[in-house]
């Protein structure tokens, strides 16, 4: 059967066409990269997506810090992940980079603080 | 007020800003200072904890905050002087610069050469007109990406998005993880202002319906917004009359274009260009105002922060020369927009050096052809399997092509 859809691995926003028998792909155009051909693949047998979110932190100089997975989950579980991302408080200081919760759900993806937040003192009242 | 004397301000700590004063040590230029607003550096990238930055630059799709890190990490390494939470007021063609600081007070400044980095900001309700009673939860995108991703504030529970902009789409898909219902994204064009990869994964994948060809004709509710009016427009972007359609809401936000914050260029005396919104610039990316040169949103809007980060490494390596030599190569050649191409940039070249032209189609062109004329003939032509106004095109244009002093053209069809 014909599928068409838009790569969305980078900007570029290739519009792939192709013959696909469900599962796999028989034939493909329109992917500038081999990405493409990837990524179809994955949307065919187990769609997933990255997600990012913010996670509160307390006694931080600010009241969130963005977050988010260090690969993408079956798209089916985004609300659970967002749920648990929802529940979750760390303590500041918060690093880049720092894993704030591994292995999510047991879906095989860590969380992770994609900015800094010092604790409220280094700052001073305001 | 004492005077503070520089090398070079640079005006704005954005991505624009920072990779400039970055460039500018690189090149060896050490008296500098970058004026940010805010308390701290990195722009409008600190709200927009989404990923896909710097996929050009670095080959890896990364969060706003994660791409402003790796060049304020860089800007702290090199001990570059930041003047945070301190707005500049005032830019002088003289290349004096007014501020005031929350820790200093006034401040006096005056550079050999000044960068502006302002970024821009968002059009309002009041710049699009649009109609009906002036209820809370209107808001812009970025205001509510600013209230939900920085401040921790949730902005309502059903929202419509006016504007199908890639910010639009963005908060489409944030608005809907944090629980809200998103009842639809209305564009009153017949193509979608944002990329093709944010109509997937920000609407198709949770189900959100864009209206292209709709408007909002009517909003209401007292205290709070209650619900909007949506209508069909016709092809002269008027409503037809028996097609509107209301949705509930307590919420409406605003996508609807971004404006250069050129206010600080208008005080110096800068030409602006009423199609960009931005300074008018030769190929060093300096302005009308010799000394003064301008990169990033404040210039154009652009959909893509790698290219505003190259864009003021471009300039920085020119505004070293400059400092250095005191003036910079003329720039005699004219480059015009013509048919099917809303705008182009640089505004004039020397026609000594390669130069890269950014520009945007007028509207979406598939597949499009890129031409490149002077005098009647074609210098150059690129073909595009597609061209849409919400990307950028870079085109890179070879200084042998360009024979004399006659002016270019850049066509797209
Ligand atoms: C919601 C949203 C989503 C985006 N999504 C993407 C994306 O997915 N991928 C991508 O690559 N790009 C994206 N972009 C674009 C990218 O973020 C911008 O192109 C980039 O931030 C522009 O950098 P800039 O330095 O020119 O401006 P800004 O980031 O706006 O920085 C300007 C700085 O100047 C300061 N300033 C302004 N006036 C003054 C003054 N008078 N005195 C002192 N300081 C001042 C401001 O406080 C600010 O810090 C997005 C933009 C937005 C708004």
């Amino acid at each position: 059967m014909k599928t068409s859809c838009v790569c969305i691995i980078c900007p570029k926003g290739c519009e792939l066409e192709g013959e696909t028998d469900g599962q796999e792909i028989l034939s493909l155009e329109g992917a500038s990269c081999p990405r493409g051909r990837e990524y179809l693949a994955q949307e065919l047998r187990d769609p997933r997506r990255t997600i990012t979110s913010t996670v509160l932190v307390e006694g931080g100089e600010s009241p969130l810090v963005s977050v988010r997975l260090s690969a993408p989950v079956p798209k089916n579980q985004i609300f659970a992940v967002m749920e648990a991302i929802r529940r979750l408080r760390v303590v500041a200081p918060v690093s880049l980079g720092e894993v704030l919760l591994p292995d999510l759900l047991r879906l095989g993806c860590d969380l992770i603080a994609t900015h800094q937040v010092f604790a409220a003192e280094k700052y001073g009242p305001r | 007020m004492n005077l503070m004397e520089k090398d070079c301000i640079i005006i704005g700590g954005g991505p624009a800003g920072l990779a400039a004063a970055i460039r500018l040590r690189e090149a060896g230029v050490r008296d500098i200072v970058v004026i940010e607003r805010e308390r701290q550096a990195g722009g409008i990238l600190r709200q927009c904890i989404h990923d896909g930055f710097g996929l050009t630059r670095f080959q890896e799709s990364l969060s706003g905050p994660e791409y402003a890190w790796r060049f304020l990490e860089k800007a702290v390494d090199l001990n570059i002087p930041l003047l945070t939470e301190t707005t500049a007021l005032k830019v002088c063609p003289d290349k004096t610069v007014i501020a005031v600081s929350r820790r200093h007070g006034w401040l006096r400044l005056r550079a050999r050469a000044v960068v502006l980095a302002m970024g821009c900001r968002e059009r309002t309700r009041g710049a699009i007109g649009l109609p009906g009673t002036r209820p809370a939860g209107v808001l812009t995108a970025g205001v509510a990406q600013s209230y939900i991703n920085i401040h921790n504030l949730m902005i309502g529970r059903d929202a419509v998005i006016l504007g199908s902009g890639d910010i639009g789409l963005i908060m489409a898909r944030r608005l809907t993880l944090e629980g809200a219902r998103v009842h639809a994204v209305l564009e009153i064009q017949p193509h979608a202002g944002g990329l093709p990869r944010n109509i997937r994964q920000c609407l198709d994948d949770y189900g959100i319906p864009l209206l292209l060809e709709h408007t909002v004709v009517d909003i209401r509710g007292t205290g709070r917004l209650e619900s909007i009016l949506a209508a069909k427009v016709d092809a002269n972007r008027n409503p037809v009359p028996g097609s509107e359609r209301e949705f509930r809401c307590d919420t409406l936000i605003l996508s609807v274009g971004l404006i250069p914050e050129n206010e600080l260029s208008l005080t110096a005396g800068i030409e602006l260009d009423p199609r960009t919104g931005g300074a008018i610039v030769d190929e060093h990316y300096q302005t009308s105002v010799p000394g003064i040169f301008s990169a990033g949103n404040v210039l154009h809007v652009h959909d893509l922060v790698d290219f505003v980060s190259l864009e003021a490494e471009t300039l920085a390596e020119s505004v070293a020369v400059f400092l250095k030599n005191g003036c910079l190569e003329s720039c005699p050649i004219a480059l015009k927009a013509g048919s099917g191409v809303s705008y182009v940039l640089p505004h004039t070249i020397s026609g000594t050096r390669e130069v890269t032209l950014s520009l945007r189609v007028r509207e979406p062109l598939k597949p499009c052809l890129i031409t490149v004329r002077q005098a009647g003939g074609t210098v150059l032509s690129r073909r595009f399997a597609k061209a849409l106004p919400a990307e950028m095109i870079h085109l890179p244009l070879e200084a042998e092509i360009v024979n004399g002093r006659t002016p270019l053209e850049v066509t797209a069809v």
